[in-house]
């Protein structure tokens, strides 16, 4: 997964044509540093689609921005626009049901 | 066929890995299965000032990352599933899980509990936006912003001294009279104290609102009635707990909050099925309590498979007639009786096997066979009872067991 921060958050993920994962992260947040791992494999297996990660400590105005208020939240982008949201209450196979949905 | 665990413990909250610590160490075959993150609500507490020994440190995610480590020293084996149901069978016990399905002699439930929900207008629609159970996830979220926490108990007001480090105002709404909180005395105190919590006293939050993310909560005095609207950032509900066990209903007896009813060796009313931690219906739900129980559980466990093994042994794989004596220490007819009957069975040994059993102690073989009251004689082939006696056992109706065993 690529890192990314406040200053490259537009180019990396709003400026992209094609599908962008991002995962907003805290390492304070339990759920999102168990969640990291399956993330890695997810990214490993769906190669053609990027996946970045973003700490929201360094970064906590992009994440208000983009209307991230709860952790941890994966969120679906494509041409600089939300496509879909997970936060709170989902599993690592829900974020495989978006993908495919979203790559089909 | 899936393989046969000794023990399995469904929750690697602190009660289950407690549990699996003991367990494993004694040499038990031992599985965790957990749905989530191992550690439980134990560990999303960013204080943790109470349990014995740990005070420095004070982190929960760290503890219980150290209990694991703990449990997988002495073999302990994880699984990452959810428990859908239990069920009994043959003396085993069978758990469904979403992926997979496991057997074993003994289940230890631990699920804990998750938070209850206010259930309020806009709870649900903003949950994940602004709307939180968890300060440890999200507080980084809401630097300089204002929040509101809804409770009085440790678990609010506690959450509440933590989220003041970054929240430029956190204010509780309390059902309480003002100055009464149900957390402990240095925990209220510390809060009170603090420059940047407030307090609204006699009130309910009663709606949640804003667009895409919350911007106020509507706070309702009880006393007067009166609503007011207070501006909000992010509002952390802390109002209990809901123990997990909607998929135990049809076989526990559980409370009307759905806790699991246990004597104090951790036993529900399932011979083999034991209960630990929060689940409980208990008095005290902390760490220290739900490792305690862990502990006694485990070691029920480990009794109830020595005794499912004795059974094996005894019953199961024997070839045949069998009289079975059942006594207690407690009834002196019982006792008198252990004598007689060891003195006719010495003088038949080549016709039929004998084992007297202590109804106390040997739980498991006193159900199989239905046993509730002593003396009883009974003669049984492998699980077959081919005759029965109870209550007053008249030497005449002693030997005419004795006699069929000896034909069988
Ligand atoms: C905000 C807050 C602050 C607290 N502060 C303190 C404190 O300072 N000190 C203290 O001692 N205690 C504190 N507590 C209480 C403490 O966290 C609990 O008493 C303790 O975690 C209970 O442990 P448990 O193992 O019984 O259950 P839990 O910790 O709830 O663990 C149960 C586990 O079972 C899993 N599970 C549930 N259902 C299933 C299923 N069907 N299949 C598989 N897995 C399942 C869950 O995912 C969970 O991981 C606090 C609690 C809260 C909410």
């Amino acid at each position: 997964m690529l890192e990314i921060n406040k200053d490259n958050f537009q180019e990396q993920v709003l400026d992209s044509p094609d599908l962008v994962v991002v995962d907003f992260w805290s390492p304070k947040c339990e759920p999102c540093m168990e969640l990291k791992p399956h993330l890695e494999q997810l990214a490993a297996k769906y190669s053609q689609v990027k996946f970045c990660e973003l700490n929201i400590i360094p970064n906590r105005r992009t994440a208000l921005n983009q209307k991230v208020f709860g952790l941890p939240a994966i969120v679906f982008y494509r041409q600089g626009k939300k496509v879909a949201e997970l936060t709170r209450e989902f599993e690592i196979e829900d974020v495989e049901a978006k993908l495919k949905e979203l790559t089909e | 066929m899936e393989k046969n665990y000794d023990v399995i413990i469904i929750g690697a909250g602190p009660a289950g890995l407690s549990a699996g610590i003991y367990a494993s160490r004694a040499g038990l075959e031992t599985l965790i299965i957990e749905k989530k993150i191992p550690g439980g609500q134990a560990a999303i507490t960013e204080h943790l000032e109470n349990y014995p020994g740990y005070f420095q440190q004070g982190n929960g995610a760290e503890l219980m990352k150290r209990m694991k480590d703990h449990a997988t020293h002495y073999g302990c084996l994880f699984a990452r599933d959810e428990v859908l149901s239990l069920e009994l069978q043959d003396g085993l016990k069978l758990l469904r899980g979403k992926k997979h399905n496991y057997v074993s002699r003994a289940v230890i439930v631990a699920v804990g509990s998750k938070p209850r929900e206010l259930g309020v207008p806009g709870e649900k629609e903003l949950s994940g936006k602004g709307v939180s159970y968890c300060a440890t996830c999200d507080a980084d979220l809401f630097q300089d912003l204002e929040l509101v926490v809804v409770g009085s108990g440790n678990a609010a007001v506690e959450e509440a001294i933590y989220l003041a480090r970054f929240a430029a105002r956190v204010t509780i709404v309390s059902v309480h009279n003002s100055g009464n909180l149900d957390a402990e005395g240095i925990t209220s105190e510390r809060a009170m104290k603090h420059p940047r919590i407030e307090f609204i006293w006699e009130s309910v939050v009663d709606e949640i609102t804003g667009e895409e993310s919350v911007e106020a909560v509507a706070v309702k005095n009880l006393k007067t009635g009166n609503r007011d609207r207070v501006k909000a950032d992010g509002v952390f509900i802390y109002v209990g707990s809901v123990p997990q066990t909607g998929f135990l209903q049809s076989v526990l007896e559980l409370s009307h909050s759905g806790h699991i009813e246990t004597d104090e060796k951790m036993e529900t009313g399932l011979l083999g099925v034991f209960a630990a931690g929060d689940v409980r219906r208990k008095p005290v739900r902390q760490v220290v309590t739900a490792a305690a129980d862990g502990a006694v559980a485990a070691v029920a466990a480990e009794k109830h498979i020595r005794q499912h093994n004795y059974y094996r042994q005894q019953i199961q794989d024997r070839k045949g007639p069998l009289v079975l004596l059942f006594w207690s220490p407690l009834n002196q007819d019982s006792i008198d009786l252990i004598p007689v009957v060891e003195e006719f069975a010495r003088e038949h040994s080549n016709k039929f096997d004998f084992l007297k059993v202590c109804v106390d102690r040997e739980r498991l073989i006193s159900e199989k066979f239905n046993v509730e009251t002593v003396p009883q004689l009974l003669l049984v082939n492998r699980e077959d009872v081919l005759t029965r006696a109870s209550g007053e056992i008249s030497p005449s109706r002693m030997e005419d067991i004795l006699t069929i065993a000896r034909r069988e």
